[in-house]
């Protein structure tokens, strides 16, 4: 029977979240369109992630070798050319990650096979894939087909798909023969690197002011930064803020910073990529302050402001200083 | 060193009100500020550090209209030496398969050592021109790339992952580098480099230079079809607090007493 592949994403022993949000999404599918779902793992002894993944696919394949170890595009990239060339899967789903976006595109080339990443959603019109991404930052989203195939892959958003749990299925789990042949010639895996932390930990605050692209310059970071500490918090932002040199990286919320859930989270100027969503969207209150009533920082907030923040900063700050001398 | 350097010309939308165009597969851009994209503007800036400290050429390739000469010019003011416009009316509708093919034919006669781009372009965000080129010139790639050190052969590069880590490669040259935006400092275009900029090369190749055939380029040589666009759904909106500036942070201030938080 044809198979739908979930390719498993690993790092340092431990399989990703993005793995389970796929399995869950390729659950639904495989029922309806009555494919067989099969879990793809590479590593290098992988026997206890395999027994996870096995709860929750029909089939694990596995490939252990020392050149899959940590990820490799390279490496990985021959290893599922064989493995598709030889299933023939209908739909292969890779996260759309820093290990998925090295990946995809090189394989779907190398295989002739439609690509689309960055997917929030996909589903079957017949036997032909449909999927929805976001474009222009989140302000806008398309429905697309791909070029018919016998073969596709997708590559979906992270932290888009809620995990479900299943009931364990109990999936065989079927040890392949490492491709592998010759060395792995053009890239080689040097070592992990931890960016230092910073002296402030971002993820301990009850309180976060986190500012964006919207403060236009490093000269309005005061501003703010006076907001924050009448609050009593901690400042935090976006990448724009970092990227520009304004704040240091340790004070960065999202996919490539940190993840926080304060019991505040006051967000300035920020427009709401889904990069920094995810790494907010679970605090107990949201409030945002931005003059774009589109900026999808609206669909994470509780309370929202479309308004520019030089106006209501100031205002909000005074207000705060008028209560604590009266209290 | 010789490097080419892929960039697009796309509209600043993150500050901007967008509106879908009566095609419903696109959005209204007559409003818009076009500006070279966001990651490229630092794959550009790479480039030219590079060729200050190791001589050799920068070449600046883009697929695009006319307007896109804005963007090769600024690239030319920063540093470039000689730009290239691939534009034909087949190329319309590419997607990212079809712009890396149109690329790929332009790119592949080239002497270049390394081929630098941005991780992903801002408007839609495929991330995916880059490393079909190289899949194409059958040479090796790395994304989402925060540092490059250029060593004899090859290039000692950190891809950033998610979390704070990040991961240390080396990577065979020639090769493509697709950056991360914050690799470094995008310098601001001199007047100086804008009088220079007019004399330098900017040539334009269309679908017959390249050697393309119709159906490789543009909608029929994509793999994705665009059915139609639409503003999201609003599943959780935030309660919006209207008023003055003073009227508003009364309300927030409210908000934030009724939890404690003030």
């Amino acid at each position: 029977m044809t198979e739908l592949f979930v390719l498993a994403e690993h790092r340092r022993g431990e399989l990703r979240d993005v793995t389970f949000e796929m399995l869950t999404k390729a659950r639904g599918l495989s029922q309806k369109t009555n494919l067989d779902l099969t879990a793809v793992l590479l590593g290098q002894n992988v026997k206890e992630i395999a027994k996870k993944l096995a709860d929750q696919a029909k089939k694990v394949l596995v490939v252990d070798d020392a050149r899959l170890k940590d990820f490799n595009a390279e490496a990985y990239q021959k290893v599922l050319s064989h493995l598709i060339s030889e299933h023939k899967p209908l739909l292969t789903l890779v996260g759309h990650t820093a290990f998925g976006i090295d990946l995809a595109p090189s394989l779907a080339t190398e295989l002739n096979v439609p690509l689309a990443t960055d997917c929030i959603d996909v589903d079957f019109e017949g036997e032909k894939p449909i999927v929805v991404r976001q474009v222009y930052g989140g302000k806008v989203n398309v429905k697309a087909s791909l070029r018919t195939s016998k073969s596709y892959i997708v590559t979906l958003r992270p932290a888009t798909f809620e995990v479900q749990e299943a009931k364990p299925l109990g999936g065989e789990i079927l040890e392949i023969p490492s491709p592998l042949k010759e060395d792995i010639p053009y890239k080689k895996f040097v070592e992990y690197y931890e960016t230092p932390a910073g002296e402030v930990d971002i993820t301990a605050a009850d309180i976060l002011v986190s500012v964006g692209r919207g403060i236009k310059d490093a000269e309005n970071l005061p501003m703010i930064q006076k907001l924050a500490e009448i609050l009593g918090a901690v400042l935090s932002c976006s990448r724009p803020i970092v990227d520009k040199g304004w704040l240091p990286s340790d004070r960065q919320v999202g996919t490539s910073g940190k993840t926080v859930k304060p019991k505040l989270y006051l967000a300035v100027g920020i427009s709401g990529a889904f990069q920094h969503v995810s790494g907010m969207k679970n605090s107990d209150l949201v409030i945002a302050i931005n003059k774009d009533s589109k900026a999808p920082i609206f669909r994470a907030a509780d309370y929202g402001v479309v308004e520019d923040l030089f106006k209501v900063v100031p205002a909000l700050t005074n207000k705060i200083l008028e209560v604590k001398k009266s209290s | 060193m010789d490097i080419i350097v892929c960039v697009k010309h796309v509209p600043e939308t993150a500050e901007a009100e967008i509106a879908i165009h009566s095609s419903g597969k696109g959005i209204k851009t007559e409003d818009l500020i076009f500006d070279i994209n966001e990651w490229d503007d630092y794959a550009i800036e790479e480039a030219i550090l590079m060729k200050e400290k190791l001589g050799g050429t920068v070449t600046v390739i883009t697929v695009g209209p006319e307007d896109a000469e804005k963007t090769l010019r600024k690239c030319l003011a920063k540093g470039a030496d000689k730009a290239i416009r691939l534009t034909d009316n087949a190329f319309e509708g590419s997607d990212a398969y079809a712009t890396a093919k149109i690329l790929h034919k332009a790119i592949k006669d080239l002497p270049f050592n390394l081929i630098l781009t941005g991780t992903q372009a801002s408007d839609d965000g495929y991330a995916q021109v880059g490393v079909i080129l190289a899949e194409l010139l059958g040479i090796p790639h790395a994304t989402m790339v925060k540092k490059i050190e250029l060593k004899e052969g090859f290039a000692r590069v950190n891809r950033e992952l998610e979390g704070g880590l990040e991961q240390v490669m080396e990577v065979k040259l020639p090769a493509m580098l697709a950056v991360q935006t914050g690799i470094n400092e995008p310098r601001y275009v001199s007047i100086m480099g804008i009088r220079k900029a007019r004399e330098k090369e900017l040539k334009v190749l269309g679908l017959g230079d390249l050697g393309l055939k119709e159906e490789e380029v543009g909608a029929s040589g994509s793999w994705i079809t665009v059915e139609g666009m639409f503003i999201p759904p609003v599943e959780k909106a935030a309660e919006i607090l209207t008023g003055g500036p003073d009227e508003i942070a009364a309300k927030i201030v409210e908000t934030l007493k009724a939890r404690g938080l003030v």
